[in-house]
């Protein structure tokens, strides 16, 4: 066993995807409380509110973020709240862009009545306390090149104050930037959706109230899409990735039996 | 579908399976890819600072001093003079030039970040772990709530103590430190596992693009 090529082991992997994908095996799929906590305070907020969602990931984290993002969208033009995205990162914008008016034209969102997207400004923690005083002095057009004057939904929006929750989906510790810096100076509401990698630095900030929910990677996209009742790609991915986890934890213990095996030998 | 969609598809595919080619053996496919990769990430990234950073936020308002439109644009010639100075390292003999962008980043850095994150990551933290005991004692809190205040406390002090290298760790620091290493190896481990989450889905994205959008295209064709 300990001499098995490894590209055995790409093949089960492969085959681990490849199978429940093409038999769309559907497993159920329970909440976590994380994610409860950021449905819920979604939900709660009344018609009209404002929520800023940051995009703050590229196209290496697009698989696990996108889908999560997509059903906070769906879930805010559902409900008539208003949508400001900006990004912190530089390749950002085109995917943060193209998502939310795929979501927009299937929702019927109306630009810069239900939602305006800023784009990127460098510098994330100037952006970051730049608007908390004045957004129009860090964004002062949209990512079309719209004066921020003449756009509707920006009427009554100057700084946080209006902004009733800010979401960071994000792959690195730029959610860290948004909790020093936004909710410690502006006390700013702060909900996050990141990858897998990072989840387990973020779980500190929730249980400190510093971020009111928080999503884990594909798996809290899946559990995201199950609250808002919209299947997509978060639930279908999450059902294949059970069975890739089910083999690997196999081939650990495998490993593990195989390892104690030849050392018992060699002792 | 329109027949640059379809080559952009065609394109994807190709490269996502000349990247996992490597799990076989490497080959020219994977080093044609990765290349790619790496030059158009950061030719893409180029560009797009100068698009969305410096033109609208350097060259436009600078631009409008230069030709009278808003005179506030000169105050622009300040930062952007600072920022040219990272150029200096190019020249030998002006190397000493670049100290003063640094030194104005590390101040400006320092000065805005310690006190925040001393608050946030700190003082906040530290609340967070003792506040639980405050409502103990008021005896709002479950028999479980009560069980994970306490093991929270109890592994912040253990895993502290595994870095606290001033005493020697005999007698009782030595058995806080084994709890504390107990505790570092669970964190690292659901870490790992989470880290092994992410990269498999990942994988799901791409073969799902395979299978569905790439194949999907194909199947349409016939």
């Amino acid at each position: 066993m300990a001499n098995i090529d490894r590209r055995i082991v790409f093949i089960l992997v492969a085959l681990a995807v490849i199978i429940p994908m093409l038999l769309s095996i559907n497993l159920p799929v329970s909440v976590s409380e994380p994610t409860q906590k950021f449905y819920d305070y979604v939900e709660d907020l009344p018609a009209g509110s404002t929520i800023m969602i940051a995009f703050d990931y590229g196209p290496s984290s697009l698989a696990e973020l996108n889908p999560m993002a997509k059903a906070l969208l769906k879930q805010c033009f559902d409900r008539d709240i208003r949508v400001i995205g900006i990004t912190l990162v530089v390749d950002a914008p085109t995917l943060a862009s193209a998502l939310i008016q795929e979501v927009a034209a299937e929702k019927g969102a109306v630009e810069g009545e239900d939602y305006v997207f800023l784009g990127f400004r460098p510098g994330a923690v100037q952006v970051i306390l730049g608007m908390g005083t004045d957004i129009a002095s860090v964004y002062d057009t949209d990512y079309n090149g719209t004066a921020i004057g003449e756009i509707p939904m920006m009427q009554n929006i100057t700084n946080y104050d209006q902004i009733d929750l800010l979401v960071d989906f994000t792959s690195s510790d730029t959610v860290e930037s948004w909790i020093v810096y936004a909710n410690d100076e502006y006390n700013q509401k702060i909900a996050a959706g990141v990858t897998g990698v990072i989840i387990a630095q973020m779980f500190p900030y929730l249980q400190t109230g510093q971020l009111v929910g928080l999503l884990s990677g594909i798996l809290g996209a899946a559990e995201y899409e199950n609250l808002i009742g919209a299947p997509a790609k978060g639930m279908q991915w999450i059902n294949v990735e059970s069975f890739v986890h089910l083999l690997i934890v196999v081939l650990v213990v495998i490993g593990n039996i195989s390892y104690f095996i030849h050392r018992t030998r060699e002792e | 579908m329109d027949f640059w969609s379809l080559i952009g598809i065609w394109v994807a595919a190709f490269l996502t399976l000349s990247i996992y080619s490597v799990l076989y053996r490497d080959n020219p496919f994977y080093r044609f890819a990765e290349h790619l990769f790496v030059g158009v990430s950061v030719g893409y990234g180029i560009v797009l600072s100068i698009y969305q950073g410096f033109i609208p936020l350097a060259w436009k308002p600078f631009a409008a001093a230069i030709t009278g439109e808003s005179m506030s644009g000169f105050i622009k010639l300040i930062p952007i003079c600072i920022g040219l100075l990272f150029f200096a390292r190019l020249s030998p003999r002006h190397t000493w030039l670049i100290r003063y962008p640094i030194a104005i980043l590390i101040g400006f850095g320092s000065g805005i970040a310690i006190p925040k994150v001393l608050r946030a990551n700190i003082f906040e933290q530290t609340h967070g772990t003792i506040a639980p005991f405050a409502e103990i004692a008021a005896g709002t809190l479950s028999g479980w709530d009560i069980f994970e205040a306490v093991l929270i406390v109890v592994g912040v002090i253990c895993t502290l103590t595994y870095f606290f290298f001033a005493v020697e760790h005999r007698g009782p620091v030595k058995w806080l430190s084994k709890v504390g290493i107990a505790f570092l190896m669970i964190g690292f481990g659901s870490a790992f596992g989470n880290t092994v989450m992410g990269r498999v889905a990942l994988l799901i994205q791409r073969v799902d693009f395979l299978l569905n959008d790439w194949i999907g295209a194909i199947l349409t064709i016939f």
